[in-house]
């Protein structure tokens, strides 16, 4: 770094000007966050090519259900405690499934990867257990899994989803890129009429790492 | 030196509004901490009420106590440093209560949303849109006067404190602009404009970095000034302070993507950031040298200054958990790390070993000079730094525990070569170590609780109260 005169010159000189200070900062600290970030969003290989591999076609965006659902994941901070990023490792597989590829949360905004497995990776919960399993886990965990720190859900059965705020939702939804259609948009208030949260959330969890038929022995990776 | 004069030429009011904010943010996050940890060690804790429940009150933990108190404990010293440094008043009254008064509608607001569920759902950036803005807007209000109070100044050089707060200023506005992009679909509901692995690098780029720029270029703000005073004697090295803020500077934006290693993000990302990361310990490093060697020659102090050990005391943790993290971005500890409890261990080292205790000791610099007086209890300030050492090692003792048992038994086979344990029997497994994390919280908070009763004491018996101060004595 700075060793020699030179450098402890224009050093000298950024500590007697507050401007020049500032306007270096400012350049400085943009270079890592650059690098780092922009090319992800050029580079093809940031999300795994579906010409290659035709099954990733089949991910989609969320139903109006799944999606209300999906808030009631964010609004009660399950991303907290759950990851949904299963890595490349051999228990991993066995405990979770097929690692996670980028493909599968294009559509998630935000992201729900995790940080912190204070309960099981949820990236493919989706079939694992029935719907039954789930309310009844939802409303009391210890009931169905006797060593779970999990709180109870038990307010989502009685709040009913509201439709037109899913309408709403799936239209910024729209604008930021998810390739909802107008009728997806139009039916929403009738596809949530009268589902509760707790069918909502059970709704997203059954379809999360679903949507992709994986085919053995396949590097979806390279 | 005169008070009196002081008061006339700085504004220490507003530094003396934040100085005590902070004491009582520290004391309600660390206590919201308490209680949700308390929460994972018996779940009936979590009464079947929403607004209580583990997943909505650990964003307000997050928030109060980075955002809460380590803003007010930011605002307050960077409000102090620079006037005493550049020997002028701030730039604006005006502006710096403008400051105050927005960030403390952005806590109040905080306080109420995160129960409520309002979030969006981005780990450590929960806050909803509207908040989000005036969250900028506060910020942004900060920076220019700070910047402006720079510009006005009397002495010819920029003092090293102040490179760091400006350093972090900066590299806030650009993290909380960019990661908080989203398209709001109602007045407390929004969605980020990113999704999926692009969200992903973007939250841990922030994120990383606010751990990076608020709680560590800011903090050495606060070191860079707080340990040469108390310690009476000049910073060690100069040359070495100018080598490691540009490293750290630079280095540090890169970091981010360690958190998302093995994931989805394309391998390239993670690797260069773990690389940046083991890079990193130098400069940090530069930093903890430069604040302990302040103190050759005068390590006696430590026997009869009980502030200076907290001030000591944060650099060494802050050593020891700037040389965990690049250990735990090295891919293999990382594999075995990541998602457990020993991540929440190094948090908490950083958390409450560094910027709680430099902090706390530059605030119990602080108060005596800001009402003009003496601390009632000296002694206190010493039990408070006993409790703050030993709850903040048992909490990080319980939390490698917990977090290196947790990766063992996830990856654990028999001889069949089929997984030993359920994830149900690793979760039990944890317990006892979550009562002992409890346990270590209790003491921290206790210490905290002294805090906060030392200085409502002191401010009492300095014979006026924070607002009776107008205008100076």
């Amino acid at each position: 770094m700075s060793t020699n005169t030179e450098n402890e010159t224009f050093q000298q000189k950024l500590e007697k000007n507050v401007v020049a200070l500032t306007l270096v900062l400012a350049l400085v600290l943009s270079i890592g966050g650059i690098v780092m970030i922009v090319p992800l969003f050029y580079l093809d290989n940031t999300l795994e090519s579906s010409e290659k591999f035709p099954e990733l076609e089949g991910v989609r965006p969320y139903t109006a259900l799944e999606l209300a659902g999906r808030d009631v994941y964010l609004r009660e901070g399950c991303y907290l405690c759950h990851s949904q990023m299963i890595r490349p490792f051999r228990d991993e597989k066995e405990r979770y499934g097929h690692y996670s590829l980028a493909v599968e949360s294009k559509y998630d905004h935000p992201h729900q990867w995790g940080s912190k497995r204070t309960g099981p990776d949820l990236a493919r919960v989706g079939g694992k257990y029935s719907d039954e399993w789930h309310y009844e886990h939802l409303e009391d965990p210890r009931s169905v899994v006797p060593e779970s720190v999990m709180p109870r859900y038990r307010w989502l059965k009685k709040a009913e989803v509201n439709g037109e705020q899913i309408k709403s939702n799936m239209n910024g939804m729209k604008i930021i890129g998810v390739p909802y259609s107008d009728k997806d948009i139009e039916n929403a208030p009738n596809d949530v009429n009268g589902k509760t949260e707790l069918e909502a959330l059970v709704a997203y969890l059954q379809v999360l790492g679903t949507m992709i038929k994986f085919e053995e022995g396949k590097d979806y990776r390279d | 030196m005169s008070n009196n004069q002081e008061d006339s030429l700085y504004n220490f009011k507003i530094v003396q509004w934040f100085t005590f904010c902070a004491v009582l943010y520290l004391l309600v996050g660390t206590f919201v901490g308490l209680y949700i940890a308390a929460e994972l060690a018996w779940p009936f804790l979590n009464f079947d009420i929403p607004y209580l429940t583990f997943g909505r009150l650990r964003p307000l933990h997050t928030n109060a106590v980075i955002f809460a108190f380590g803003g007010c404990v930011l605002m307050a010293s960077s409000h102090y440093i620079v006037q005493r440094t550049c020997a002028v008043r701030i730039w604006s009254d005006k502006l710096a209560w403008f400051t105050f008064t927005t960030w403390n509608i952005v806590i109040v607001s905080a306080v109420i949303t995160l129960p409520l569920g309002l979030t969006q759902g981005k780990e450590y950036a929960e806050l909803e849109w509207p908040i989000d803005i005036l969250i900028a807007v506060s910020w942004l209000s900060y920076l220019f006067n700070f910047v402006m109070t720079l510009a006005n100044r009397k002495v010819s050089h920029i003092y090293v404190a102040n490179w760091f707060f400006l350093a972090m200023m900066v590299m806030i506005t650009y993290l909380h602009v960019v990661n908080s992009l989203a398209i709001p679909v109602g007045l407390f509901k929004s969605y980020s404009i990113f999704s999926g692995v692009h969200d992903a690098m973007i939250q841990w780029w922030y994120g990383h970095n606010a751990v990076g720029f608020f709680l560590t270029a800011g903090f050495l703000g606060i070191m860079y000034y707080f340990i040469p005073k108390q310690a009476g004697r000049p910073i060690f090295s100069y040359r070495l302070s100018v080598v490691h803020f540009w490293a750290l500077t630079f280095g540090y934006v890169w970091l981010g993507s360690h958190h998302l290693q093995y994931t989805a993000l394309p391998d390239w990302a993670g690797s260069l950031g773990a690389a940046v990361s083991l890079a990193m310990i130098i400069p940090s490093w530069g930093g903890a040298v430069n604040g302990l060697f302040t103190l050759s020659g005068a390590w006696h102090k430590l026997r009869t200054d009980y502030v200076l050990r907290f001030l000591i005391m944060a650099v060494a943790f802050y050593a020891m958990s700037t040389f965990e993290g690049p250990l735990m971005s090295i891919r293999t500890v990382n594999a075995l790390s990541h998602y457990t409890d020993w991540t929440i261990g190094h948090v908490h080292s950083g958390a409450l070993g560094w910027v709680a205790m430099v902090g706390i000791g530059a605030i119990y610099h602080l108060i005596p000079v800001l009402w003009n007086t003496k601390m009632y209890s000296e002694n206190l300030i010493n039990v408070h730094f006993w409790m703050a050492t030993i709850g903040t090692v048992i909490y990080i003792c319980a939390m490698w525990v917990s977090g290196i048992m947790q990766g063992l038994m996830w990856r654990a086979y028999d001889e069949q070569g089929s997984l030993l344990y359920t994830f149900a029997e690793s979760v039990e497994a944890m317990h006892p170590y979550y009562a002992l994390r409890v346990l270590g919280g209790l003491v921290f908070v206790g210490g905290v609780a002294l805090m906060f009763f030392n200085m409502i004491m002191t401010i009492k018996n300095s014979g006026q109260t924070a607002e009776a101060t107008e205008g100076g004595r």
